[in-house]
């Protein structure tokens, strides 16, 4: 009666493409075993693989087990890893403290998240664009945000997604139910419009080709590839989405790594706050990857149909399905943007001195990122973004991202992540993550630098066509 | 009226809690609050079509038809809307909230040690951590194993740390999905029905029963004992079952529960059972579905560290989903658990965890317990209260709540007059379901003065 799910969609021959794990939690149904009569989702049924980024963990354990004594390197997950400045984690530390005592202990937090946050997040990040407080959503998380997005929109809507792209907004809307069977031909879901982005349309889609869906997910920055959409370029998806009567989510999680004159918000488009929600986080700009905290921006402006307030609905979903981000992180948040404000001009120069500490740290992954982009570009392979993100978009040309992600995990034990994880899109990149020390950067480069050159043949093969 | 009103007064929260600093909105449950005046009306939120100028313009869109069903706000924000109203009615008034559930006295100091503790290592590089495992750090786990499961066959990697209950219900409902039947006790904690209309498993409201279609409303009242009557109970898939209640008290003892899994053996279904108030348990109950022989195989578990270590704001939970628990086909629950929260959401805050680990410690669990020990007090004292008053009293016994009757009574009204006359906050037990009609639910949360002046003003009231 227990249907092994091998999956393995992505190709056929190589195994070493993610096969749906089976029960890691090592049981094996007995004969006498009770199943229930609760039928499993189908929705979950139609997932792949397990989320990308479990799995990239898995091979890196694996890899351990294999070489115990191997330095390995991650250049995979986008986690970051350079400590918070002392005066965020004070407060932190000093709200925690104060939840001992009678004046400073807080119970249950609106679940929108603290007035004075919410303000500041809004004077911060909106001021010039005027998106008022109560528009501002604290979370605990973007990937929590697009989650209950998806349960405020349900599953009759259809979505657009960039291709590739943060794999997210793709799986929670197969878990919704909104994107039909996996295709293995095409490597995508029925349903999902994918928005091709390479380096043949600068990494932004042909609109004129892209089909009308209810909602389009746009990330800019954009995890994977690093770009970021010009004014000109959002002004075009901003009445796209008009002319189709569509959402826009719109994804700013790396806005602050932005080094020219890219939009950081998409509220910087007129016209933008009655056709998009912005979500965005304090994890890579702050180091919150593991305190959890974000937010979402819906404007009031926004209407369904029938003229209904699409925040009317998020604020129930928030009430109904979340009860607000810890209080700590939000007390933390509060100190990155201080009351005077999280003041960036466009040189780059920060004004105040917790802000300060933030952008050392930003400018400390930035250069990392140029540490890494220069490797590439030295050993002759095209290598994308890693301007305005802390991604570089590493391009193999006829290679399988999955091979190629093996064989530098293999041959230089460093972790990367391999492109098709985003989307078919991927195939054939390979993303590197900026975010580490910067002796393991270098080393990582060093590491890189000898395998490429030495098997120049083999990394510019054209064999392994995907 | 304009769209700014309107959605300003949709968008009160539970509750208003404000940082230490000074400039910023300070609310304090024992003295009078001005709110800020902005045009907040006296309105219920309800999930009608707004009206919008004819130029404005519209998305094409469609609003999801399931939020569409939902009668009006979430219960809580509803509640303190209507507190808000009530101090702009009378600003002087010493308003005290036996409503919301909101714990109020301060963590011990354990706790918040190890907490700011871990804040300040994030600042170095040998303490700094980022993304956790989205399951929850290790240790926590194991902890939670061994302090409330050991000898029950629970193991941690059956445990799934949080942000709380409420979020934990919302995932379950994403890994059931639509296609599922779900049946809940009357009265209920609100988050089981609205989630599961907001996921689509109901039909409409129907308003001449107060019920939704499709969910199985199990009765329970002081008659039969606040247990359903299990053979009048239609087959579910789902069955959520809180004990001890929220919001009657009620406490399901070792042979109901025994009963409650054999039902749901028999008919294939899965228990969800919400554990936030186990320690809170006086009388000899299972703490833990867990102590069930066979619950392994039909039930999940829910709980948090809200309503034991005034965590409300700080955020901590977990959820139990065993190994041995499968669906029809035979696939583990735990591993679509397990791909939902690692795809929709991200672990528990670290900090949180931090402190969560503190809890478990001896020092941590003995320090809990005298705070749950000053609760339970007041609940004693809220119960002698309305006994002495004549009321038919329900809970208290086992859970920070008191259900008081009010035969004959709309609930609304009661808690109005209730508000009005004493500028008490409580909860109307029509707000949990039909079966919470005629009942008031009492919270035993607040500082003892506060009970103790509420308890004065109740017997002023009803004397």
């Amino acid at each position: 009666m227990y249907k092994l799910l091998a999956c393995c969609s992505m190709a056929s021959g190589i195994s070493l493409q993610p096969k749906m794990v089976q029960a890691s939690l090592g049981v094996q149904k007995q004969g006498n075993g009770h199943c229930t009569n609760v039928p499993r989702n189908v929705n979950l049924e139609k997932l792949q693989n397990n989320y990308l980024f479990p799995e990239i963990s898995k091979r890196e354990l694996q890899h351990l087990d294999k070489y115990p004594s191997a330095k390995v390197i991650s250049l995979g997950i986008g986690d970051t890893t350079e400590p918070i400045p002392e005066k965020i984690s004070l407060s932190m530390a000093n709200y925690a403290h104060a939840l001992s005592t009678a004046e400073g202990y807080r119970g249950y937090g609106a679940e929108q998240g603290n007035q004075v946050l919410r303000k500041a997040i809004a004077e911060t990040f909106y001021k010039n664009v005027l998106i008022r407080d109560q528009e501002v959503f604290v979370s605990d998380g973007s990937q929590c945000d697009i989650s209950r997005l998806q349960l405020l929109l349900g599953s009759k809507v259809t979505i657009a997604v960039q291709d590739p792209s943060f794999p997210a907004y793709i799986d929670s809307s197969v878990i919704i139910g909104q994107a039909g069977d996996f295709q293995d031909k095409t490597g995508k879901y029925q349903n999902i419009v994918y928005m091709q982005c390479g380096p043949e349309n600068n990494f932004f889609p042909d609109l004129t080709t892209t089909p009308r869906t209810d909602i389009i997910f746009f990330c800019s920055p954009n995890n994977p590839t690093g770009h970021a959409a010009t004014r000109k370029q959002l002004q075009q998806l901003v009445e796209f989405a008009r002319d189709n009567g569509s959402i826009i989510i719109f994804d700013s999680a790396y806005a602050a790594y932005i080094t020219d004159d890219s939009p950081k918000s998409i509220f910087e488009i007129p016209g933008a706050k009655e056709v998009a929600i912005e979500i965005s986080s304090f994890s890579k700009f702050a180091g919150f990857t593991g305190v959890r905290l974000g937010w979402t921006v819906v404007p009031e402006e926004l209407l369904f149909s029938s003229g209904f307030p699409v925040i009317n609905d998020f604020n129930r979903i928030v009430c109904t399905c979340f009860n607000g981000a810890s209080n700590i992180a939000q007390a933390g948040g509060l100190a990155c943007l201080s009351s005077e404000g999280f003041q960036r001009n466009r040189t780059t120069e920060c004004l105040l001195e917790n802000s300060q500490a933030i952008c050392s740290v930003i400018d400390y992954y930035k250069e990392n990122t140029k540490i890494l982009v220069n490797t590439f570009a030295s050993l002759g392979l095209k290598a994308y973004g890693g301007v305005n993100a802390p991604y570089v978009w590493v391009h193999f040309p006829g290679l399988k991202s999955w091979n190629v992600f093996s064989e530098i995990l293999e041959k230089t034990h460093i972790i990367t992540v391999p492109g098709s994880g985003f989307g078919p899109g991927g195939a054939e990149y390979i993303r590197v993550s900026a975010f580490g020390q910067r002796e393991r950067i270098m080393e990582a480069s060093w590491r890189l630098e000898k395998l490429i050159s030495n098997e120049k043949a083999l990394f510019n093969s054209v064999e392994n066509k995907e | 009226m304009s769209l700014m009103s309107n959605l300003s007064t949709s968008m009160i929260s539970s509750s208003s809690s404000a940082f230490l600093a000074p400039t910023s909105f300070n609310s304090s449950r024992s003295q009078s609050v001005s709110v800020p005046v902005k045009s907040i009306k006296i309105c219920k939120c309800v999930a009608t079509p707004q009206e919008q100028q004819q130029t404005a313009y519209k998305t094409k869109v469609s609003r999801n038809s399931n939020i569409a069903k939902l009668q009006a706000g979430y219960l809580f924000p509803e509640v303190a809307r209507r507190r808000a109203a009530h101090l702009l009615k009378y600003p002087n008034a010493q308003v005290i909230s036996l409503g919301i559930g909101d714990t109020t006295e301060p963590i011990p100091d354990v706790i918040t040690s190890a907490m700011a503790k871990r804040s300040q290592a994030l600042s170095t590089l040998e303490g700094y951590s980022g993304y956790g495992a989205e399951q929850g750090e290790k240790a926590l786990r194991v902890a939670l194993a061994s302090t409330f499961y050991s000898n029950l066959g629970i193991e941690e990697d059956d445990i799934f740390v949080s942000d709380g209950a409420k979020c934990d219900i919302s995932r379950l409902q994403v890994v059931f999905g639509s296609n599922v039947t779900m049946a809940v006790q009357d009265p209920s904690y609100p988050a089981y029905v609205d989630s599961s209309v907001i996921m689509g498993q109901t039909g409409q409201f129907q308003k001449d029963v107060e019920k939704y279609a499709n969910i199985e409303y199990m009765r329970c009242t002081p008659e039969n004992g606040f247990f359903p009557n299990l053979s009048t109970v239609a087959k579910t898939d789902i069955i959520f079952f809180c004990s001890p209640n929220n919001p009657t008290g009620a406490a399901a003892t070792r042979e109901q529960l025994t009963r409650l899994v054999q039902f749901a053996k028999d008919n294939g279904s899965i228990i969800v059972y919400d554990s936030a108030y186990a320690i809170y348990m006086s009388d000899d109950n299972p703490r833990s579905i867990f102590e069930i022989p066979g619950a392994k195989e039909v039930a999940i578990e829910t709980a948090s560290f809200s309503k034991y270590a005034g965590f409300t704001g700080v955020r901590l939970g977990w959820t139990i989903v065993p190994k041995q628990l499968l669906f029809s086909d035979g696939f583990p629950v735990a591993k679509d658990f397990n791909r939902i929260v690692c795809t929709c959401f991200n672990g528990a805050s670290n900090i949180a965890q931090a402190g969560g680990l503190a809890c478990l410690s001896p020092e941590g669990l003995e320090a809990m317990q005298e705070v749950i020990g000053f609760y339970k007090e007041n609940t004693k004292i809220i119960v002698e209260t309305f006994n002495s008053l004549g009321f038919k009293v329900y809970g208290g016994k086992n859970a920070p709540y008191v259900w008081v009757h009010f035969p004959g009574r709309n609930s609304w009204d009661v808690f109005s007059e209730i508000l009005e006359k004493t500028h008490i906050v409580t909860t109307p037990g029509s707000g949990f379901g039909p079966g919470g009609e005629g009942f008031i639910r009492v919270s035993a949360f607040g500082h003892r003065e506060n009970v103790l002046e509420a308890c004065r003003r109740f017997k002023q009231l009803y004397n």
